[in-house]
């Protein structure tokens, strides 16, 4: 689950990481009573779940507070692209007012897990303020490292030695290893996948500062994280995929025009991935999960057929144990209720594929029934172009 | 020859009473695995499918001589009950559970190491030596007992990849579902050393997908030491960076785990990396 910079910032705060003194607004009033109570300049911040804000214009100084309040008014309600949006962009709902900090050097910090070491990993770069998989990808040198054991937390030393080896001034190195034991005591406490500052910041009075934060939960922990789940805000999902999730689906909007219908997430790649090698384009991604059962398959359906780019579905179920005619006759009620209009493609493996397919071929509606992968790409593509 | 499972593996199902170990403890004794009992806390004493029921794993391994877990435990004890089997010095135990906590795992992760059990998942179907042991979620009538090792991260995926092989008349030395989190206990590093050595075992199918470099690390061990032939195919490749397709560990991310790039190291490897999932059988026909 992502989390917008202000409730990272809150979180951040709590495990006393250094954070700008700040105020998240959601109107122009509010933006205005927060410039002034900072007092001062103060930045305005577009909070979105997205980096690159600043190049897209969502990120704007404002020397008094009626200023403030001024470019609230213009921010909130605008369509945000950047290059992590997509070219439809975020629609702007709330901001966040920070006081001004001077700036003497940009650094960067964040945790993430590390599959081959099996535990969080810290990583450290002077190179602050730059999109971190550029430098990794270009300099990785620049990258430094420290594995970290969750239960003991990333110790002292380790954090001084990333700190001496981004070249933190003496003065401040002590301020800065404990903001990173702070950052690694909140990765753990909260179960986070990623926690990244970018920039972390030396002022020019030698203090250290969380100038940005993003913090991403794994969503396997949340169970035993009651408090995180008010922070999620789902003017940033997608409705469609908010909405599979209720049902346990697994569904990610994609742009092409066969929707598709799988049990398990690699099959459901796989699918995606021979629709195209047939010449077609997945409309999404969709995991109905192992058991697919009669209900499950309804809403999928629903869900999927929401999309108005879908001309055609293939439904690409290989249940081994799962019983075909189970699975068929859900499939039968599920295009009688929704009222099904799009033609079908149904490839099914399991116990009684035979019964399945008859009940699918006698059923009156529009399916084809495919045998194996191939023939099931080839003849959705084709009845999608059609 | 088959590798981790065979005639000789007696297995335990902890989590035995729920649902899924009821329903999967009853497939294995059907496909003629030996299941020696269970192991639900509170429940020591009793019996379910007419086999003994332990509180502990201690208990249970010292009462049957069991020597194989499997782990239908709910997500939030999964973890603890890895460890409890290690812990029983078991040495193979097959973890089913969908959705661990990754730090968790992390906790896990350094409670084996060193040590003498050996981890297959979480989040995974399982394995199972065609013939002779099935552990875990897949159908046992869709493989065929023979000499191509199978190693996958998806459950699914890998039944429809044995599937192409079943019906191609091309049966299986063993087949291991390592799982689709991050953290794993055995990985397609771990699988490939165990079928290159193991002279039942004629040909390897490899099935990854996005996130992660384990395909890349897998690779460069089949370039440097595996004459068998190798034939692979990677998940994911029309994903989109940045999602997460369903498994916790199928995301590109942090400028890595692209298809592309796995698709590379296999094919540097002297691998046959298929371009559709439909062709895993067929190519497999045609290295052997």
């Amino acid at each position: 689950m992502k989390i917008h910079e202000y409730q990272a910032k809150g979180i951040l705060g709590l495990y006393n990481v250094p954070v700008p003194r700040g105020e998240v607004a959601f109107s122009a009033d509010e933006a205005e009573a927060a410039a002034k109570s900072i007092g001062g300049s103060v930045v305005v911040k577009a909070q979105i779940h997205a980096g690159g804000r600043g190049k897209g214009g969502g990120v704007k100084i404002a020397v008094s507070a009626a200023e403030a309040a001024e470019i609230a008014r213009k921010m909130l309600g605008m369509k945000l692209v950047t290059h992590q949006t997509g070219p439809e962009g975020r629609i702007v709902q709330r901001l966040l007012i920070e006081e001004t900090l001077p700036i003497d050097r940009e650094l960067y910090l964040g945790i993430v897990l590390d599959r081959v070491q099996g535990s969080p990993v810290f990583m450290a770069s002077a190179a602050g303020g730059m999109d971190i998989e550029e430098v990794a990808a270009k300099t990785p040198e620049l990258i430094l490292k420290e594995a970290f054991d969750p239960g003991d937390g990333l110790l002292p030393f380790q954090a001084r030695k990333l700190a001496f080896g981004m070249g933190v001034p003496a003065a401040s190195v002590s301020a800065a290893a404990g903001a990173m034991m702070a950052l690694a005591k909140a990765y753990v406490a909260k179960d986070c996948s990623l926690a990244e500052i970018n920039p972390f910041i030396l002022t020019k009075d030698g203090k250290v500062c969380a100038l940005d934060a993003k913090i991403t939960f794994d969503d396997s922990a949340l169970y035993r994280h009651k408090e995180l789940l008010e922070l999620r805000d789902l003017n940033e999902e997608d409705p469609l995929e908010v909405e599979a999730s209720r049902f346990g689906i697994n569904y990610i909007k994609l742009d092409g025009a066969v929707g598709c219908m799988v049990n398990g997430a690699g099959l459901a790649m796989a699918t995606m991935d021979i629709i195209k090698y047939a010449g077609g384009s997945p409309a999404n991604f969709l995991d109905v999960g192992g058991g697919a059962s009669a209900d499950q398959v309804k809403n999928a359906f629903r869900i999927l057929l929401s999309d108005p780019h879908v001309k055609a579905v293939l439904i690409n179920i290989f249940g081994g144990i799962l019983r075909c005619d189970t699975l068929a006759t859900g499939v039968v009620a599920a295009a009688r209720d929704l009222q099904i209009g799009a033609p079908i493609v149904v490839r099914m493996e399991g116990t009684n594929v035979e019964l399945g397919r008859k009940i699918l071929q006698e059923s009156g509606f529009n399916f084809t029934v495919a045998d194996g992968m191939r023939d099931a790409a080839e003849k959705v593509v084709r009845l999608a172009s059609q | 020859m088959s590798v981790l499972v065979d005639e000789s593996t007696r297995l335990i199902v902890q989590g035995f009473t729920g649902k899924e170990g009821t329903f999967h403890a009853q497939q294995a004794i059907a496909y003629g695995t030996q299941v020696m009992g269970g192991v639900v806390p509170g429940r020591g004493g009793s019996t379910h499918l007419d086999l003994p029921v332990f509180d502990t794993v201690e208990q249970a391994v010292r009462e049957t001589g069991a020597n194989a877990s499997v782990i239908f435990v709910p997500p939030a004890f999964a973890a603890d009950a890895i460890m409890e089997a290690a812990a029983a010095a078991v040495p193979l135990v097959v973890a089913i559970t969908e959705g661990i906590p990754a730090l968790d795992m992390v906790k896990v992760w350094a409670y084996l190491k060193g040590g003498r059990t050996r981890l297959i998942g979480p989040n995974c179907p399982g394995v199972i030596s065609p013939g002779k042991c099935k552990i875990g979620i897949m159908p046992g009538h869709i493989h065929l007992q023979g000499h191509v090792g199978v190693v996958s991260r998806s459950g699914t995926l890998t039944y429809e990849a044995v599937g192409q092989l079943t019906g191609l008349g091309i049966g299986q030395s063993t087949c291991i579902g390592i799982g689709g989190d991050p953290i794993i206990g055995t990985t397609f590093l771990d699988a490939l050393q165990l079928f290159h050595e193991d002279p039942g075992t004629h040909a390897i199918v490899m099935i990854g997908e996005i996130g992660g470099d384990a395909e890349e690390t897998a690779a460069r061990y089949v370039k440097e030491h595996v004459r068998k032939p190798v034939i692979g195919f990677i998940a994911g490749q029309t994903a989109p960076p940045g999602r997460r397709m369903g498994h916790a560990g199928a995301i590109i991310s942090g400028g890595s785990g692209a298809a592309a790039d796995k698709i590379q190291a296999m094919e540097e490897a002297g691998i046959t990396v298929c371009s559709s999932p439909a062709e895993i059988g067929e190519k497999v026909k045609s290295r052997l």
